[in-house]
């Protein structure tokens, strides 16, 4: 099997987060980066497995500069074969899948995995886009994927249940959590990474549609309000004069 | 235990590392919090030792980093041991020294002393932590002043003879080979295999510890055990030998105990901002503050200070009067900010819902091993003085 997975990076759960240049840019300083963990643990893991299971290769792609190497090693440490990573600001989800669907297009791979949104914008369109531009099946938020022989067998949550999904490949999915373990880089892993390949390339003709003109954090949260246990009346006075939810 | 830990990196010492060095780093950690942290707090009150953790150990390359991948090892650099230490002691000293006794006491003299067949025999299975190692230099009657050791063993032609016993052995009840040091008829200190299963060798397990609690030790009592003859570490004898391998040692545990003070205070840093008392988080009260401020201090000036040994350990140029300084000082700011930490948990900070309380037990220890910390002064007192004041 031959799969492609993107990874990207993002800011580490813990990161403070701000914003410069009057709310326009996030705030890089002090932030550590990480893989995006639903690339790393579900989608990369998972097609680590597929890999071990039938045979074939694991290929990386990044839309990103230099700053991004340091994921795509860990990648490589985990277990890819080897990295692409396409040499440019990735400016919106857009402009992205444009960049991963014109690598991928004449390669041939049975399967496109993107984890099913990046922690940081949460946009979860890569992967629906690139499907809709290589014109292949798209299954999203995949919690469970099996491949049998060009059958795939995809699970994902759905509203009060789980929904079973059947398709041949070549395909594209999201990874969303429960699809594989977490795999931590061992030394062995971290010495091999040494000699797989990250292949460095411009990106082609592309552009972003969308744009981003401001951040703002969210509101900070309220004071809760004790009420005694006694006091009913006030309680549900408050929850619909301010709440609002009664 | 969830282990909320995150580390503080004051003056941006991450800038130094390499992407490589600080992926062993995190790999490590990230192994650790999710298969030695939710554990190690039973392993320590039970005073057991999770042997299960051994393989991952191998894995993450905590036996013999530095140990030439011919040989198993990963042919890392020293910064990475250092890290890789630093990890370790940062979760438990006595972890830690389950690594640092394997890497730097065992692999190291084998893979510096030892004959080819020695090299291949033992090293890989080490690496891996298929084979469990310990160092015996300290006995009963001889502790700082190991060159007064009686373990000794004669030349009886077609293999030798070995007498003593050894005390306060990291390791010694699981060890499968034994790097034991003795004396030869004519009073020269040399290296000597002993493996698991010779005659006449047993290794009972010592009791009673109220530090290190879940590593485990124990003596080695030898009872005319013949030891072939290429068991002998041909490359190095006098008690230089075991000394450079202190060095290697010691220097690992320099960079364990930053680990050990960066525990306790990111601890006693959430704890102080999460603690209302008179009506604010304890932190805003100015002699907490002082506290968390030097905690910072110290531990920023240790990283610095074992930075630069690193270095010149990789270049081949640092002395031991230098790692003994740099041991002394870490493992003397862990203490303190061990105790000093524990007093921001109050009540909290004796019980096991917090690492504290270990830590300082298990610095304990390590302030002791190793060469004490009087000691240590006094080998920084003859670097600069010239004149020992030992004996
Ligand atoms: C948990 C643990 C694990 C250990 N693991 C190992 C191991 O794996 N292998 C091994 O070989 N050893 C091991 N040791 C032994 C350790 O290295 C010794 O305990 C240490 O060297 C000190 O020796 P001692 O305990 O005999 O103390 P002593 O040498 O008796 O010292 C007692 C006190 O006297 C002071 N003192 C001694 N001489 C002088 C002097 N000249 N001037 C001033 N003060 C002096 C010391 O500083 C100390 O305060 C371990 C010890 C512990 C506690």
């Amino acid at each position: 099997m031959k799969i492609l997975v993107a990874i990207s990076k993002a800011p580490d759960t813990t990161s403070k987060i701000s914003f410069t240049d009057g709310d326009t840019k996030f705030n890089e300083a002090g932030v550590q980066f990480i893989v995006n963990p639903y690339d790393e643990w579900y989608a990369l893991v998972r097609a680590l497995e597929l890999k071990e299971a039938n045979g074939g290769s694991v290929t990386t792609i990044t839309v990103g500069g230099a700053d991004a190497d340091p994921i795509i090693r860990k990648a490589l440490a985990i277990g890819a074969d080897n990295a692409v990573r396409v040499d440019a600001t990735p400016s919106d989800a857009y402009f992205v899948a444009s960049q991963i669907s014109e690598y991928a297009k004449d390669k041939e791979y049975d399967l496109v995995m993107t984890g099913k949104e990046t922690i940081d914008y949460n946009g979860s369109q890569v992967g629906g886009l690139v499907a809709g531009m290589l014109d292949l099946p798209y299954l999203p938020n995949i919690s469970k994927l099996d491949v049998a022989g060009t059958t795939a067998t995809a699970e994902r949550e759905i509203q009060g249940g789980e929904e079973v999904l059947e398709t041949q490949l070549p395909l594209v999915l999201s990874a969303s959590k429960g699809m594989a373990e977490q795999r931590i880089p061992n030394m062995r892993g971290i010495m091999a990474a040494r000699a797989k390949k990250l292949e460095v390339i411009p990106a082609a003709s592309g552009e972003a549609l969308t744009e981003i003109i401001d951040y703002s954090l969210p509101p900070a949260k309220s004071a809760v309000k004790l009420i005694d246990p006694e006091n009913a009346a006030d309680l549900i006075e408050l929850l619909h004069s301010e709440a609002k939810v009664i | 235990m969830t282990d909320r830990f995150e580390a503080h990196d004051y003056y941006l010492m991450d800038e130094l590392l390499t992407e490589e060095q600080k992926l062993f780093r995190d790999s490590l950690r990230a192994w650790l919090k999710k298969d030695v942290s939710p554990i190690i707090e039973d392993y320590y009150e039970r005073a057991a030792f999770p042997s299960q953790i051994i393989p991952g150990l191998g894995e993450y390359g905590c036996f013999g980093p530095y140990i030439p991948t011919e040989y198993g090892g990963a042919g890392l650099d020293q910064i990475t041991y250092g890290l890789l230490m630093q990890e370790l002691e940062r979760v438990d000293s006595g972890v830690r020294s389950t690594s640092s006794v394997q890497s730097s006491l065992v692999m190291y003299p084998i893979w510096k002393y030892g004959s080819e067949e020695q090299k291949q025999k033992f090293l890989p299975k080490l690496a891996t932590g298929e084979f469990i190692g310990c160092f015996g230099l300290t006995e009963p009657d001889h502790g700082s002043d190991p060159g007064s050791m009686v373990t000794n063993f004669k030349d009886m032609g077609d293999h030798y003879l070995l007498n003593g016993a050894k005390m306060w052995i990291s390791n010694s009840p699981i060890a499968d080979v034994a790097v034991v040091w003795a004396k030869n008829e004519a009073g020269r200190i040399h290296g000597i295999l002993v493996e698991k299963g010779m005659e006449g060798f047993t290794a009972p397990e010592m009791h009673g510890k109220h530090s290190l609690r879940a590593s485990i030790t124990g003596e080695l009592i030898f009872d005319n055990v013949k030891v072939p003859k290429e068991n002998l570490l041909p490359g190095r004898s006098g008690l230089g030998a075991p000394l450079s391998c202190l060095d290697s040692a010691r220097y690992g545990i320099a960079w364990g105990a930053i680990g050990s003070a960066m525990d306790c205070y990111d601890s006693a840093l959430k704890y102080a901002k999460e603690r209302i008392q008179f009506g604010k988080p304890i932190a805003s009260f100015q002699l907490i503050q002082k506290k968390l401020a030097e905690m910072v201090t110290e531990i920023t000036k240790a990283q610095l200070l074992t930075f630069r040994l690193g270095q010149l350990r990789e270049e081949g140029r640092a002395t031991t009067a230098q790692i003994s300084m740099a041991k002394r000082n870490n493992v003397d700011m862990a203490l303190k900010i061990a105790r000093e930490a524990r007093q921001i948990h109050g009540a909290m900070g004796i019980t096991s819902e917090y690492s504290i309380m270990r830590h300082m037990a298990n610095l304990e220890s390590v302030i002791t091993y190793e060469g004490t910390h009087d000691i240590h002064l006094l080998i920084t007192g003859m670097d600069v003085t010239g004149i020992q004041a030992f004996s």
